[in-house]
């Protein structure tokens, strides 16, 4: 649990000392069926609540017949743009950003500290509230945004979540809000355990400033970053409460995203179906996305 | 050399404020409403002119028909956090232990289960799941809650606890083995209090996971009764006579818990353990 496992991308898993074991004899009778009684409840957790709704899913989203009603959904095909641009615009923004400030964390000095601790209190506050809070802080009438524009600079501030795109993008900007803090922490971990003799080394041969970054920081942080972008990926493609709460889809259904429009169809329409289907279409991108990580996270030993 | 330190220094305090005020605006948009008096609302100031604790003191004591279960909706809230907690760290320390421990044939296979479950997104899961519990009967109970968040919060306690257990040499239980001790002597003696520090951080994670869920509260609770804060609280967003100063009070009071837990724990939840609070 110390910081430095954090980074151990990249070696792999050779501390497997299972075959030795085995040939050892492994487990006698009795110890068997204990073990199996230890793994048992969380097989039945996973088989009841995890396996029989995947396929569950799978068979309610079965028909074609429900794909050719989604597709010719105008509300469908704007929702599947907005989700493409959730995607880019949130994951590498935030990413990016949490990329260069986790290097702002690392300078010394009491005054650092405290401002992290600041800083990550939007991760630390509940979704739905801090959600909530953004949403009335848009309102074009009585939002503290406006009166805030108003009070400071006399501009008379627009109606924020009245249109497709600015509401789009005050989803987006509030999920980067929301997250930055959260992924500025694993990379400045990962900063941290980049040994102070490479980063002295370094220096001494001159790589320092962006340099030092190009050519020794980021290299070490690369692998970390990527599967941080992965998970981050899967996780926002999985985003029910931002959009949810900020624009409601709304103005008109113009901004909702796979996951919001899944549980409109559902619950909203009453066509649940339509709701798997729609969620369905996400599958040719989560699938290759799972694969890589399961693949990364299991020899990487990524620390998560 | 001066001059370049000098513009460093004002570099760094410009990106300060800018990040404090970035933070903290839309907490202090919480602040701002739950301290007006009811029905002050819609006002045009940026600072409270008049504060007053009116709207905490009405939740506090459900003074306004919004808020009339609030107590017990925040007991509906800690007890399934309670519950998630002790489950996933229940079925997830035994199964490590089966699996690291005790490697057990094909226990790779349960570590892969766990492994896909961690990285398929629950929202997706949530349709499907919904008509699960309808035909299980658990319509509106806590408990068809308790075990959707307990499939998705095991998976990273099973992940955590084997990690943890790597660094426990394997001898110690070879030794207790031999003495005559039984798995579960093991697990119970030797296992558990070894890995006390990685049962506190992935307690804190699945308590956190729990109480800031949304979703599953959503669908799967219904009366008002049996709701949740986080659902209680969502209820009125959309109306045009939503009581924002109450709504924004409750928000803080629900919010308090989860910060105070984080803060508090924050130096055990290390570095790396943090990243699963993504899910969710």
């Amino acid at each position: 649990m110390d910081g430095a496992s954090v980074v151990d991308v990249g070696r792999p898993a050779i501390r497997r000392g299972t075959l030795s074991r085995s040939l050892r004899g492994g487990l006698k009778g009795g110890e068997y069926t204990w073990a199996v009684a230890f793994v048992v409840p969380y097989i039945a957790v996973f088989v009841a609540f995890v396996a029989y709704p995947v396929v569950y899913g799978l068979w309610m989203g079965s028909k074609m017949s429900l794909y050719r009603e989604l597709f010719a959904d105008p509300i469908y095909q704007s929702t599947v743009v907005n989700t493409v641009l959730y995607l880019a615009l949130g994951v590498n923004v935030k990413m990016f950003l949490a990329l260069l400030l986790s290097g702002f964390f690392m300078r010394p000095g009491w005054w650092m500290k405290a401002l992290l601790l600041i800083f990550v209190l939007p991760w630390a506050v509940p979704q739905i509230s801090t959600f909530i809070s953004i949403h009335w802080m848009l309102n074009g009438e009585w939002g503290f945004l406006n009166n805030a524009l108003y009070t400071l600079f006399r501009v008379e501030g627009p109606s924020w979540l009245n249109d497709r795109w600015m509401a789009l993008g005050a989803v987006i900007v509030s999920h980067i809000w929301k997250w930055t803090p959260f992924w500025t922490l694993i990379l400045l971990a990962g900063r941290m355990a980049i040994p102070l003799e490479i980063r002295d080394s370094a220096r001494v041969d001159g790589a320092t400033g962006v340099r030092g970054f190009v050519h020794i920081t980021f290299p070490l942080l690369a692998n970390l970053y990527l599967i941080c972008t992965l998970l981050s990926t899967i996780f926002l493609l999985g985003d029910f409460n931002a959009v949810t709460f900020i624009s409601g889809g709304g103005p008109a259904n113009s901004t909702h995203v796979l996951a919001t429009l899944g549980i409109r169809d559902a619950f909203e329409i009453a066509h649940p179906r339509l709701g798997v289907a729609a969620v369905m279409t996400a599958l040719p991108l989560v699938i290759p996305l799972v694969i890589v990580l399961m693949r990364r996270l299991r020899t990487a030993e990524v620390q998560l | 050399m001066r001059r370049r330190r000098y513009l460093n220094n004002a570099g760094t305090l410009v990106l300060s404020v800018v990040l404090v005020v970035w933070s903290l605006a839309p907490i202090y948009n919480m602040l701002l409403i739950s301290l007006e008096p009811e029905g002050d609302v819609f006002t045009d100031h940026i600072w409270p002119k008049a504060p007053s604790v009116e709207s905490f003191w009405g939740v506090l004591t459900q003074g306004h028909w919004y808020l009339e279960h609030f107590w017990r909706q925040f007991a509906n809230s800690f007890y399934i956090g309670a519950m998630v907690t002790f489950f996933a760290l229940l079925f997830g320390s035994l199964t490590s232990f089966a699996i690291g421990r005790m490697r057990i044939r094909y226990g790779w296979l349960v570590s892969h289960a766990a492994l896909l479950t961690y990285v398929i997104p629950a929202s997706f899961l949530a349709i499907p799941f919904y008509r699960i519990m309808q035909n299980y009967g658990l319509a509106d109970n806590p408990w068809s809650v308790i075990a959707a968040l307990v499939a998705f919060a095991t998976p990273y306690a099973i992940f955590v606890f084997q990690e943890y257990g790597r660094s426990i040499p394997i001898e110690v239980d070879e030794s207790a083995r031999i003495d005559g001790a039984s798995p579960l002597q093991i697990y119970l003696r030797i296992y558990l209090p070894l890995m006390a520090p990685a049962l506190v951080a992935v307690g804190t994670y699945a308590l956190l996971l729990a109480w800031n869920e949304y979703l599953y509260q959503f669908l799967l609770l219904s009366s008002k009764a049996s709701m949740t804060v986080p659902v209680a609280l969502a209820q009125f967003i959309s109306s045009d006579q939503s009581p924002w100063n109450y709504m924004m009070a409750t928000a803080i009071i629900y919010a308090l818990p989860p910060v105070a837990i984080y803060y508090a724990f924050r130096r055990r939840m290390a570095a790396g353990l943090t990243m699963g609070g993504v899910k969710g």
